[in-house]
C-alpha cells in the first residue's frame, strides 16, 4: 500500500478511556432546553393558577374558622361562605380531575419523543455512531431528563399539598367542607412523594414506546394510554392490599379511612348479603317509626338498624385502611413506581443497544 | 498500516424473510479509498451499518480497525460514519452541532472544524435545517473529519448533491485522505463518482459480493477483448466476466493480464474501471460459492478455482 504521512494521534489505543458523563449533561440541556422550558411553562402556568386559587380558598378557609358562632347564618352568609365556592363536588380542582392529567401530559409529551424523533428523523444514525456510545448516550439521557422532570414535579406536588391542605384539616367538617378521603383515588397521587414518582414512570413508558413504536405521534399516544390504563388499575385494585387492612367489629369506623369491604357474621358465621338484605329490611319495618324515619335521614337510619342487630348478636366487620397509613401508602406506591422507572430504563438501554437499525 | 481497516466472515444480514446481505467476506487494507458500488438493494448500506453497529450481523463477523469488534466503544472511536442524506439535528445551529459533536467524542479538532465551515462559507449560527443540501452534506463531513477518525465511513454522500457540491466534497475526502491517512469506505451507486477517488473497489450486487481489490490490480487483471462473435462461445483462454454480442462483433470482458495473449483474430483493450464494475454487476446471476467472485488481493494466491466468476465456461 501506499506510504502515508500519519500524524501520530494521540490516545488511539484498542480500550480508550471512555468518554466523561458530565459532557451528557451539555449535550442532554442543549438538545432537550425546548422540551425542558416547554414543561416548565406548562408546570408554571399550572401552578400560578393553582396558587391564586388556593390562596383565595386558604384567606376563606382561615375566615370560615375563624367566625363565630360556629354554624350561624352569619358564618355561612355569602360573603364569609368562600368555602362553598371551593367545596361544590363538581369543582374539577377539589376532584383531582386537571391536576390528574399533568403527570401523563409532562411524562408523554417529553418521553415519548425522546428517541421516536431521533428514530423518525434518522438523527440516531448521527447520534448512536458518536465516540460516547448510544447505551451510555441513551442511560444518560433518560437519567438526567427523569430525575429533572421528577424534581419539577415534586416541586409541583408540594404546591397541590398546600391547595388541599383545608380539605383534610381537622374540624373542616364543622365548617361543612366536603370531607375527602386521603386515599381518593384521584387525590391519593397527587400529594406526597407519588406525583413525582407518576411522572418519573409516564416520562419512562414514553421513552420505551418511542424506542418501540418508532414515530412520536403514535408513541405520545400509547404512552397516555398505557398510563392511563395503569394509573386506572393502581387505583382500582393493588393500592388497597399495600397492607393488610384493618378489620374491626366496631361500627365507630373513623370517618377518614378507607372502607375497603364490609360483611356481617351471626354466631362466628358469615351470613350471606342476600339474607341481610331480608333481615334488615326486616328489622328496618320492626323498629318503631321515630327511631328510623321522621328528620333522620336514611344513613342514620341504616346506623340505627346496624346498632339494633349489633345488640341482637349479629356483627358488622369492617376491613379498612386508617388515614395514618398515608405516608406509608406513599412510600410503597412511589417505591414500586421508581422501581418500575429504573425497569423500564434499563429495559430502553437494552433494546438501544440491541435495536438494529 | 498493514492490519484491514474492515474485516468481514461470512458476514450476512436478514431483514425478516430477505437477505440485504449474505455469506460477505472482505478484508480491505487502510490506506485506501475504497469505494462500494452496487445497484439500489444490493446491500450496500446495510453492509455500512454492520460495519458502524448500526446493525448487527445475522450470520458471521464484522471488525473493524484491525480486530477490533463493529460498533464497540474501541470501534467507534476510530470511526466516523456520515449516514446516508446527512441527518442532523435540524433546530440546532451549525456551531451547536461541533459543540455537540465535540461532547460525544474524546477528540474533536474544533479549529479545524470551524476554520473549515469559514472557508466552506457556511454560517455557524443558521439552523442546520436552514442549510442547503450541499452545505449540510459539507456541514457532516466536517463533523466527521475532525472526530480525527481512522476510517471514514460514508453512505451514499453525494447522492443528493449538485455537480459542484458533489466535486468539492469528494475533494475534501481526498484531502483527508491524503493529509492525514484516514481510511475511506464509501458506497455510491453513481459510478461516474467514485473512478476519480476510489483506489479499491467492492462490487455488490443481489447482496452478495460480485468483487473486490484494488483498482489498479482489477484493471490490470482485467481486458475487454473484442473478436468474431461466432467464436465467443469457444473462447476458453481465460474466465469471461461478460459476453456482450453486436452482431458479428462480440465483446468479452476477461480475467487476464496484459501478457496474456491474445487469441488469433481477436484484438485486446484495456477496461475502465466504470466498465468492469458495469460488467461484474451485469454478470448473469449466480455467484460462485464462497464470498468473493475475485477474492481481494490478499487472497488472491490462495484461492481455488472453483471460486472463479462464473460467466461463459467452457
Amino acid at each position: 500500500m501506499t506510504a502515508l504521512s500519519v500524524p501520530a494521534r494521540p490516545g488511539q489505543d484498542a480500550s480508550p478511556r471512555p468518554v466523561p458523563w458530565r459532557r451528557m449533561i451539555w449535550v442532554t440541556w442543549r438538545q432537550h432546553r425546548g422540551t425542558l422550558a416547554g414543561v416548565a411553562v406548562f408546570l408554571g402556568a399550572a401552578a400560578a393558577s393553582l396558587w391564586l386559587a388556593g390562596l383565595q380558598m386558604h384567606h376563606a378557609y382561615a375566615a370560615a374558622f375563624a367566625c363565630r358562632p360556629v354554624g350561624s347564618p352569619a358564618c355561612n352568609a355569602p360573603g364569609t361562605g368562600l368555602v362553598n365556592v371551593f367545596n361544590d363536588t363538581s369543582d374539577f380542582l377539589s376532584n383531582g380531575g386537571i391536576a390528574q392529567l399533568l403527570p401523563a401530559l409532562v411524562g408523554a409529551f417529553a418521553g415519548a419523543p425522546l428517541l421516536a424523533r431521533e428514530l423518525e428523523t434518522g438523527t440516531f444514525r448521527y447520534a448512536w455512531t458518536q465516540g460516547l456510545g448510544r447505551q451510555r448516550w441513551a442511560l444518560a439521557k433518560l437519567v438526567l431528563l427523569g430525575a429533572v422532570l421528577a424534581a419539577a414535579a415534586g416541586a409541583f406536588s408540594v404546591l397541590l399539598s398546600w391547595y388541599y391542605q383545608p380539605y383534610f384539616a381537622p374540624g373542616n367538617q364543622a365548617l361543612s367542607m366536603t370531607q375527602l378521603n386521603t386515599f381518593d383515588p384521584t387525590l391519593f397521587n397527587l400529594r406526597g412523594i407519588t406525583f413525582a414518582a407518576w411522572t418519573l414512570a409516564a416520562f419512562t413508558i414514553g421513552a420505551l414506546a418511542g424506542l418501540l413504536i418508532r414515530r412520536v405521534i403514535p408513541a405520545v399516544a400509547a404512552t397516555l394510554a398505557v398510563y392511563g390504563g395503569l394509573a386506572f388499575a393502581a387505583g382500582g385494585w393493588p393500592r388497597q392490599y399495600y397492607l393488610p387492612p384493618l378489620v374491626t367489629g366496631d361500627l365507630n369506623v373513623p370517618g377518614s379511612a378507607w372502607l375497603i369491604s364490609q360483611w356481617w357474621t351471626r354466631g362466628g358465621q358469615t351470613v350471606s348479603q342476600s339474607t341481610m338484605y331480608q333481615v334488615m329490611d326486616a328489622t328496618f319495618r320492626h323498629l318503631p317509626q321515630g327511631a328510623v324515619s321522621g328528620s333522620a335521614q336514611k344513613e342514620q337510619g341504616l346506623l340505627v338498624v346496624e346498632r339494633y342487630l349489633t345488640r341482637h348478636g349479629y356483627t358488622l366487620w369492617t376491613s379498612y385502611q386508617p388515614a395514618s397509613r398515608f405516608w406509608p401508602f406513599q412510600w410503597i406506591e412511589g417505591g414500586w413506581l421508581l422501581a418500575l422507572s429504573a425497569a423500564l430504563i434499563a429495559v430502553t438501554v437494552w433494546l438501544v443497544r440491541r435495536r438494529a437499525a | 498500516m498493514s492490519t484491514a481497516i474492515i474485516e468481514t466472515s461470512g458476514l450476512g444480514k436478514r431483514y425478516g424473510s430477505t437477505w440485504a446481505l449474505r455469506d460477505c467476506s472482505l478484508a480491505i487494507p487502510a490506506g485506501h479509498v475504497a469505494a462500494l458500488v452496487g445497484p439500489n438493494g444490493a446491500g450496500k448500506s446495510t453492509l455500512l451499518n454492520l460495519a458502524v453497529g448500526l446493525a448487527s450481523p445475522t450470520a458471521g463477523g464484522v471488525t473493524v480497525l484491525g480486530g477490533r469488534p463493529a460498533g464497540s466503544p474501541a470501534a467507534l472511536d476510530g470511526i466516523a460514519f456520515v449516514a446516508q442524506d446527512t441527518p442532523l439535528y435540524p433546530g440546532l445551529s451549525a456551531a451547536d452541532m461541533l459543540h455537540l459533536t465535540g461532547n460525544l467524542n474524546r477528540r474533536f479538532d474544533q479549529p479545524y472544524a470551524r476554520t473549515r465551515l469559514g472557508e466552506l462559507g457556511i454560517p455557524l449560527k443558521r439552523k442546520t435545517g436552514k442549510l442547503s443540501g450541499g452545505q449540510r452534506a459539507q456541514l457532516a463531513l466536517t463533523l466527521a473529519l475532525a472526530r480525527r477518525p481512522r476510517l471514514l465511513v460514508l453512505d451514499e454522500p453525494v447522492a443528493m448533491l449538485d455537480p459542484v457540491s458533489r466535486h468539492d466534497f469528494m475533494a475534501t475526502v481526498l484531502t483527508a485522505m491524503v493529509d492525514d491517512g484516514v481510511s475511506v469506505l464509501l458506497s455510491s451507486h453513481v459510478l461516474a463518482d467514485l473512478e476519480r477517488v476510489a483506489d479499491y473497489l467492492v462490487v455488490l450486487s443481489r447482496g452478495g459480493v460480485q468483487v473486490a481489490g484494488e483498482v489498479d490490480q482489477l484493471l490490470a487483471g482485467h481486458r475487454l477483448l473484442a473478436g468474431p462473435a461466432a467464436e465467443a462461445d469457444q473462447y476458453a483462454g481465460h474466465p469471461v466476466v461478460q459476453v456482450r454480442r453486436g452482431g458479428a462483433l462480440a465483446h468479452l470482458l476477461v480475467r487476464a493480464g496484459p501478457d496474456a495473449p491474445v487469441p488469433p483474430g481477436w484484438e485486446a483493450h484495456p477496461v475502465s474501471l466504470e466498465e468492469l464494475a458495469l460488467a461484474y454487476l451485469r454478470a448473469p446471476g449466480e455467484r460462485a460459492p464462497g464470498a468473493a467472485a475475485l477474492p481481494g488481493p490478499d487472497r488472491a494466491r490462495s484461492t481455488s478455482p472453483g471460486s472463479r466468476p462464473t460467466g461463459v465456461t467452457r
